[in-house]
């Protein structure tokens, strides 16, 4: 057993944490997080060179990675550096133009200079892949998209978008194409907690059809993106409660730091022990992946992380008073954050609900 | 045991529903139910109409214009206000300074302020908290020294909730530094147009501007100014601290919001299924509904309380701390209730580009927002401090 990082994704954890904290401060952050085109180039082509988008994919796809643990260690330090750039997206899309053989198009988005995003889930479909009602139909030799993309992260100014969509006149179980796309119009805006998000209207509009069955494929990427969630999140609680602990320290009222107090103290504890849990579950998850353990372990971490996430978030503005309640504050960005990871990839309760699909009934391993 | 109103109490809430039926403006309401901010306008034209019906001052005696209410009415007639949408009035000069004047005021004091902030001439803020000076108000800093028969005001007040539309702000300021820092404190009254006076705005979580901070810079406040005697601030303070304050449970904004919730999930779909039917979205619901009839029970016991006399500071202090848990549970239920449909900043889209409800389009950030519930008006940390303190003592 060694829960050590390898040598390899120790200088990567570490390259990428100073790349950020040289790089990246809060007002950088802010001043693309929530504008138009909610990106920022140099960042991006900076993120690209130290190999980030990379070590989405495996070797023989064009990557040098491609492992849970690659997209766990770099999403981690994204999470504690909150970096709002279109990472999501893009590793939801690379891996599946990867997997598909698209070589050419995987390497222009490897070294920063094209992006990609996947539009996967609809307005009423957060997790459930059987329920997408976006079709595609092949007229001729031309396929047109029909139906409305949602929640599609990175969309803004991304030069590739994927569309999942149900082959049409297949009947209910029809299988799911996947298709390409370039730069479509799209229903623009700023996340709550920063980056940018967008629907896409897809009315008829003419497609390139990369696969006519990527059910799996999707799926095993929405895991992936999943997990780079989780090991955001994280992060992301990580810094908080550090620096939930450096204000306690400062801060005086009645005379003494807020940090004397032990009922303050035992809060930030708790907060703590969570912290420990959702790392573990993380650990679990990114174990899992590729096993049969995957997408069930998937949803406990997504579920875990999604409760603890804001509960974690709560605590810490509360603990600050005042001033955890203020923009100003890089505090609230991050518990923003935090809440808003819940409402990715599918929440508690949506991942809660499907760990039962997958396993329905059974009693929990050591009960049995 | 009786949990029955009278037939009194009864028909007096029949009359609050009929007139906010008749008189609660549609846009204002709609502005209120989905979360959006009011204009200053908005809550000016709402008091008004209050006024006219003579129902503005909640908690103030006849005599100087309230409604004369027992304590069993003010909690009906907030209730049903929340249960309309109708704006939550800012209560810095209904329930804070014209309960304080009533108390501590001189007569010239009462005669032209309170008329004042019944008719709306003025909007008053509340200059308590200092950044040095928040859950320890008694060491604040901003201090008015007397120089004839003024009181020059030097220092900084925050967090000052709609200053942006106020004309007029109550300070504690300190007078002295002798004795306990209680000791040192007054009650003055500042006219923000007053020169060496600047409010600047503070961003909040949500993006939001409803909170600022001031700066007094030499500020000369007349001596007539001061409510009360000089160093009696504190007295004054935490006399507006334990008076019996109204709605502090918050039971009329939760039970809105917990129907607002199932309103909701019939009307979303999610994974094949309506949110309504999902028995996980339910049993939540339940349990939160569960906690609600309780505390709306304990409200009421208190309300008996006051009502014979008998309302405590520790009784305000447990209200406070369930109310505001219950009804952050319910703003996290209803942000969770829409899924990733609740991560774009709804503002920045028009109408007919969202996928959800107008009314709930705001739920994430309104969210946000409320986490400020258990922050100020003491914060919860603070009340669980004052009813440990009734608990433990020697
Ligand atoms: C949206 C908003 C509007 C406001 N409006 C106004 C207004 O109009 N006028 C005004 O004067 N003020 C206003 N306030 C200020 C509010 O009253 C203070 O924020 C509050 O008193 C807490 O003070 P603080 O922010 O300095 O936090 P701090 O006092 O620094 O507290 C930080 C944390 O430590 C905890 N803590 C502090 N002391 C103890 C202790 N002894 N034991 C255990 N825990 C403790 C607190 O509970 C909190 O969790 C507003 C605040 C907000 C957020």
């Amino acid at each position: 057993m060694d829960f050590n990082l390898s040598e390899d994704h120790q200088l990567l954890s570490d390259s990428l944490r100073r790349f950020l904290a040289e790089n990246y401060d809060i007002e950088t952050r802010n001043r693309t997080a929530y504008a138009a085109p909610f990106h920022a180039p140099e960042t991006w082509s900076a993120l690209a060179e130290l190999g980030v988008i990379g070590a989405f994919v495996p070797e023989g796809q064009g990557g040098y990675g491609g492992t849970a643990d690659d997209v766990a260690v770099i999403f981690e330090e994204l999470g504690r550096g909150l970096c709002s750039e279109p990472m999501l997206g893009t590793l939801l899309g690379l891996r599946l133009l990867a997997a598909l053989g698209q070589t050419d198009l995987a390497a222009r988005v490897i070294d920063g200079e094209t992006r990609v995003a996947l539009a996967v889930s609809e307005p009423q479909v957060a997790c459930d892949l059987s329920c997408l009602q976006a079709t595609a139909r092949c007229e001729g030799d031309v396929w047109r998209l029909s139906g409305r993309k949602s929640a599609v992260y990175g969309a803004p100014g991304a030069d590739l978008v994927l569309v999942v969509a149900r082959l049409a006149d297949a009947g209910e179980n029809a299988a799911l194409g996947l298709f390409l796309i370039h730069a479509p119009e799209s229903i623009a805006a700023p996340m709550i907690d920063g980056g940018g998000i967008a629907d896409i209207v897809l009315d008829g509009l003419q497609a390139e059809c990369l696969s006519t069955d990527c059910a799996e494929l999707v799926e095993d990427a929405l895991d992936l993106g999943r997990i780079a969630l989780c090991a955001e999140a994280v992060g992301a609680m990580s810094h908080l409660i550090e620096i939930t602990i450096d204000y306690l320290r400062q801060r005086k009222q009645f005379g003494r730091t807020l940090a004397s107090f032990q009922a303050l103290q035992h809060r930030v504890v708790d907060m703590v022990v969570e912290r420990e849990q959702c790392r573990s579950i993380t650990i679990a998850a990114v174990a899992a992946y590729g096993t049969p353990a995957q997408a069930r372990t998937v949803s406990m971490a997504k579920n875990l992380i999604g409760r603890m996430g804001s509960w974690i978030a709560e605590e810490a503005i509360q603990l600050h008073g005042g001033i955890g309640m203020t923009w100003e504050y890089p505090g609230s960005h991050y518990a923003k954050r935090l809440v808003m990871i819940d409402h990715q990839l599918g929440d508690r309760n949506d991942h809660v609900l499907r760990m039962i699909r997958l396993k329905p009934g059974a009693p929990p391993a050591e009960a049995a | 045991m009786d949990l029955e109103f009278t037939d009194e109490e009864r028909a007096f809430r029949e009359d609050v529903r009929k007139f906010l039926q008749r008189e609660l403006p549609r846009d204002i309401a709609g502005k209120v139910a989905a979360g959006k901010d009011l204009e200053r306008d908005d809550i000016l034209r709402w008091q008004a109409i209050l006024h006219a019906r003579g129902w503005l001052a909640a908690t103030w005696p006849k005599e100087h214009g309230g409604p004369g209410w027992s304590a069993v009415e003010r909690h009906i007639f907030s209730e049903e206000c929340a249960l309309h949408s109708a704006p939550r009035l800012p209560p810095f000069g209904l329930n804070m300074l014209g309960p304080v004047l009533i108390r501590f005021g001189n007569d010239q004091q009462k005669r032209e302020i309170l008329p004042r902030i019944l008719d709306g001439s003025d909007w008053w803020c509340q200059g308590y908290s200092e950044p040095g000076a928040g859950s320890d108000l008694a060491s604040l800093r901003t201090r008015a020294v007397r120089d004839g028969d003024h009181y020059v005001v030097n220092g900084q007040k925050t967090w000052t909730t709609l200053g942006q539309y106020a004309n007029k702000i109550f300070c504690l300021v300190r007078t002295s530094t002798q004795g306990k820092p209680q000791e040192g404190i007054s009650f003055l009254l500042v006219d923000l147009d007053a020169p060496g006076v600047e409010m600047r705005p503070i961003r909040l979580i949500d993006g939001g501007h409803e909170v600022n901070e001031v700066f007094f810079t030499d500020v000369r406040v007349p001596v007539a100014n001061l409510v009360g005697e000089e160093n009696q601030g504190w007295t004054i303070a935490k006399y507006l601290l334990t008076h019996e304050r109204t709605n502090i449970a918050g039971i009329g904004y939760a039970t809105k919001e917990l129907e607002r919730f199932h309103r909701l999930a019939r009307e979303i779909t999610r994974d094949g299924r309506r949110l309504s039917d999902s028995p996980l979205h339910a049993a939540r619901a339940a349990e939160i509904e569960a906690e609600l009839e309780a505390l709306r029970i304990t409200n009421l016991r208190m309300l008996a309380n006051a009502r014979d006399g008998a309302a405590g500071g520790v009784e305000s202090s447990l209200l406070k701390l369930k109310g505001t848990q219950v009804r952050q549970m319910l703003q996290n239920l209803y942000r969770s209730a829409l899924g990733s449909q609740a991560a774009p900043i709804a503002d920045e889209l028009s109408e007919n580009e969202l996928t959800v409800p107008v009314d709930a389009a705001r739920a994430a950030p309104v969210y946000f927002n409320h986490r400020k519930l258990s922050i100020f008006g003491g914060s919860n940390e603070i009340q669980r401090n004052i009813v440990a303190k009734e608990l433990f003592k020697e």
